[in-house]
């Protein structure tokens, strides 16, 4: 081994910081993003959670379209409901993918003039800004069809449903969860009974990657209505206010980073109280019987939204398919597959009980009017307006 | 004879000439390779980190008005003509998004300020300055004019001083940011600890691995060889999340410390720092034992019986002959653990609680989320350097040619 040899190799090791974090953000990565992970931890721990389903037996016409989603058993509850009925209807063959969310690699394809995927599933507040930024087709609203009773569909999405690039698909929920065996003289019932550390002892599970709901859940539990919640965000007091109470029970918290972790956390007794994703609770208590209970009061809406990537080269056929997926009954049928309210109110009507198993959807919708009593939508504009600063800030709090 | 001799060199000198060429021409793929799928992006990239012509491209008009102002007072009315016709021009073309991205790094609440003003600006007649103040008095204040004048050059510091803390004050000096907002010098600080900790640990653990392993007859120096490597067969995540089962609070080693303590004597392993180094010298642990064992198989054993048979303790001789011999297989391991822990993110991020949020952590997410290319490049910048400048310590204090693998 001589010297030349051993400078190469240091060398090389020198750069491969880099390469990971740079070259796999380019698309040819080796290490793997941590989104992803959410939908491998769950494929590990959910039985019924068994990856992407391939397209069913089709009559092909040589059509096809490639739709792009999270994975798990997000994808699966799409596949059943709008991918299967429309490959029967069309004979279009659907090509089913999956990704970790976030505008980049749409970005990158938009950029390079290469796009290979047509419909693709987000998070409505980057669905937004990659139409802001001209990654997206403009989707004409009245195309979309109307609810069975007539109802046109501007007026039966949920507020904010549809944008001009993008129709939502369901809603789902930050919640908080907690395991009823642990609180045995006193469940709590209320989202301030999270930040009580000495009536409701235990540990708690909160989310780290970012500012985004919990300053929002820290407000609303120390007692700002609703409607105001934004507005006393938009504040430098009401940043500290909102950190502040989180100040309170910040030793006592356990911070989760994939959304896989909070059901488990509780699983093992690592925390009694956690927040989480409506749909991966439901999961738990349906398929591993585990004594979780939801409150969901103050809980906080996000939209999912389909949308198409702008040069898609099947532009007919994915709008065709975008509103075929998104009407009263394929949203409905949603429901049967996994916990997330479908964006229609004509859908919620419709929907009935998961697939195999006796057990009522309707009361496991975050949009059932029981639940969505005391909800709140997350203002994806006000977001994009104030993520960096806020990141910041919350990256420091997190680091002191 | 001189000149056969001189002839005789000279075929020598050729014939080696000719054998380098030939393995140059052997390497040639590898490095043209590495030439377009490394180093070439690796470059472009860390190019966003100081330049960035959004606004001069999109916003031409405007950056050529802003540029003739000194930044002092208000700015030109020119300036704000300019900007009606850009920011309608550039709303019309679908491209107002992207400058309203870029402009929203430079100050919070600038994204929804220029889209909706860009949405009226068609309709905007002189004078210019009311127009824009009656759609939000923010267009009133020259800091934003003074911001938007900044990012209209071209060429930036302002990412490597974002990623440093710094913020720039009106009159455009760098100042340290308030301190609730100070992040990445922590971060850079907390990164480097992290991995110096995990090399330690490393070295400590690894060592006498090493030294037994290299003691042993052949065979089963080969088996407990393929344990060491063993970890490298399960995936990165199976072996995080395995350790977070056995590290919780209610996990297999506190149940068996609690089974003999009393409940009461649980410990926090992880969630923490401890976790943190705990699993990532577990996961690292390979890369240090490996050169290490290599380099110790080649110390001849004769000479510490020499040693000791001249007088020297057992511990004198190991100190004094054996240890410096295999000094250069742990040096190298050392800086492979060191370099490779200062990329790992994942790891940390789930085992590492509040602490376990490191440099890399921030590259990601400017890279994915908040798609802040520039600042992500400019503290993968700071990275690559820091490490190059701790290379060449390191390559001075051990000595490269010190350096052995095997």
């Amino acid at each position: 081994m001589g010297r030349t040899t051993t400078i190469i190799i240091a060398a090389a090791a020198a750069v491969v910081i880099l390469a990971g974090v740079l070259l796999f953000m380019l698309g040819r990565g080796t290490e793997k993003d941590v989104n992803q992970l959410d939908a491998e931890l769950s494929d590990m721990k959910l039985p019924n959670a068994d990856g992407t389903a391939g397209a069913g037996g089709t009559k092909p016409t040589g059509a096809s379209l490639v739709v792009v989603s999270w994975g798990g058993a997000y994808t699966k509850s799409q596949v059943e409901a709008y991918h299967k009925p429309y490959e029967a209807k069309t004979g279009t063959k659907i090509n089913s993918i999956d990704y970790n969310g976030g505008i980049a690699e749409i970005k990158a394809m938009v950029e390079a003039n290469n796009v290979t995927w047509d419909v693709v599933d987000m998070e409505i507040a980057d669905a937004q800004r990659a139409c802001d930024e001209g990654l997206l087709e403009k989707i004409d609203a009245g195309t979309l069809p109307a609810a069975p009773d007539g109802t046109p569909a501007v007026q039966d999405f949920v507020a904010n449903g549809i944008t001009p690039c993008a129709v939502t698909t369901i809603l789902f929920s930050h919640i908080v969860a907690y395991d009823t065996t642990k609180f045995e003289t006193r469940q709590p019932t209320k989202l301030a009974d999270f930040f009580d550390v000495k009536n409701f002892p235990g540990k708690r599970g909160m989310r780290k990657q970012s500012p985004k709901i919990n300053l929002e859940m820290a407000l609303r539990a120390d007692g700002v209505p609703g409607d105001k919640v934004y507005e006393v965000l938009g504040t430098k007091a009401g940043v500290d206010r909102a950190l502040k109470k989180i100040d309170t029970i910040k030793n006592d918290v356990v911070w989760w980073e994939t959304g896989a972790q909070p059901p488990q956390l509780l699983a093992d007794g690592e925390v009694t109280m956690t927040t989480a994703y409506n749909g991966r609770i439901f999961d738990a208590q349906v398929s591993e019987n585990k004594p979780f209970k939801i409150i969901w009061d103050g809980q906080l809406q996000e939209l999912d939204v389909l949308a198409i990537v702008k040069g898609s080269k099947n532009l007919s056929e994915a709008v065709q398919f975008v509103s075929f997926a998104t009407d009263t009954q394929r949203l409905a049928d949603q429901a049967k597959w996994i916990a997330y309210g479908p964006a229609r109110k004509s859908s919620l009507l419709l929907v009935g009980k998961f697939e195999g198993k006796d057990i009522d959807m309707q009361p496991n919708m975050p949009n059932a009017p029981e639940n969505a009593k005391n909800a709140i939508q997350i203002d994806f504009v006000w977001w994009a307006d104030h993520q960096e600063e806020l990141n910041q800030r919350w990256a420091a709090w997190l680091a002191k | 004879m001189s000149s056969q001799k001189a002839n005789l060199a000279e075929q020598y000198r050729r014939s080696g000439k000719r054998a380098r060429q030939g393995s140059f021409l052997l390497v040639l793929p590898l490095l043209a390779f590495l030439m377009v799928t490394f180093i070439l992006p690796i470059g472009s990239m860390l190019s966003r980190s100081i330049e960035d012509s959004t606004v001069a491209d999109i916003l031409p008009r405007t950056a050529a008005a802003l540029r003739a102002w000194n930044g002092k007072g208000r700015p030109p009315f020119s300036a704000y003509s300019a900007l009606a016709d850009d920011l309608d021009r550039a709303y019309r073309q679908g491209t107002i998004g992207k400058v309203a991205t870029r402009m929203n790094f430079e100050r919070s609440g600038m994204r929804s300020l220029l889209i909706k003003t860009a949405r009226e600006a068609h309709a905007f007649e002189p004078p210019y300055a009311q127009a824009f103040n009656q759609i939000d008095l923010q267009w009133s204040e020259p800091e934003l004019w003074g911001v938007l004048r900044h990012a209209s050059a071209t060429t930036t510091s302002g990412y490597y001083a974002a990623a440093l803390d710094k913020t720039r004050t009106a009159e455009g000096t760098w100042v340290d940011k308030p301190e609730e907002d100070q992040i990445y010098v922590i971060l850079f600080t907390r990164t480097l600890a992290v991995a110096g900790g995990v090399t330690a640990a490393c070295f400590l653990l690894g060592y006498p691995l090493a030294f037994y392993i290299s003691h042993l007859d052949e065979r089963s120096r080969n088996l407990v060889l393929i344990l060491v490597l063993l970890p490298f067969w399960t995936s990165l995540l199976v072996r995080t999340t395995a350790w977070i089962a056995l590290l919780q609070t209610n996990g297999v080693i506190n149940d068996i410390i609690a089974s003999f303590a009393g409940e009461g004597a649980r410990l926090e392993l992880i969630h923490n720092m401890t976790g943190t180094i705990i699993a990532m010298t577990h996961i690292l642990l390979p890369f240090m034992v490996l050169p290490t064992y290599s380099v110790m198989l080649s110390v001849p054993p004769s000479l510490s019986r020499a040693a000791v048979s001249l007088g020297a303790t057992p511990w004198t001789a190991f100190w004094r002959v054996y240890f410096p011999m295999t000094l250069p297989g742990a040096a190298a391991g050392g800086l492979l653990v060191f370099i490779l822990a200062l990329g790992y993110y994942i790891t940390p991020a789930l085992v590492g609680g509040r602490t376990g949020q490191l440099i890399s952590n921030m590259i990601e997410f400017h890279m994915k989320t908040s798609l802040n290319w520039g600042l992500a490049a400019a503290l993968g910048g700071i990275l690559l350097s820091g490490v190059l400048v701790l290379y060449v310590f390191y390559a001075r204090i051990v000595g490269l040619n010190r350096l052995r693998l095997g």
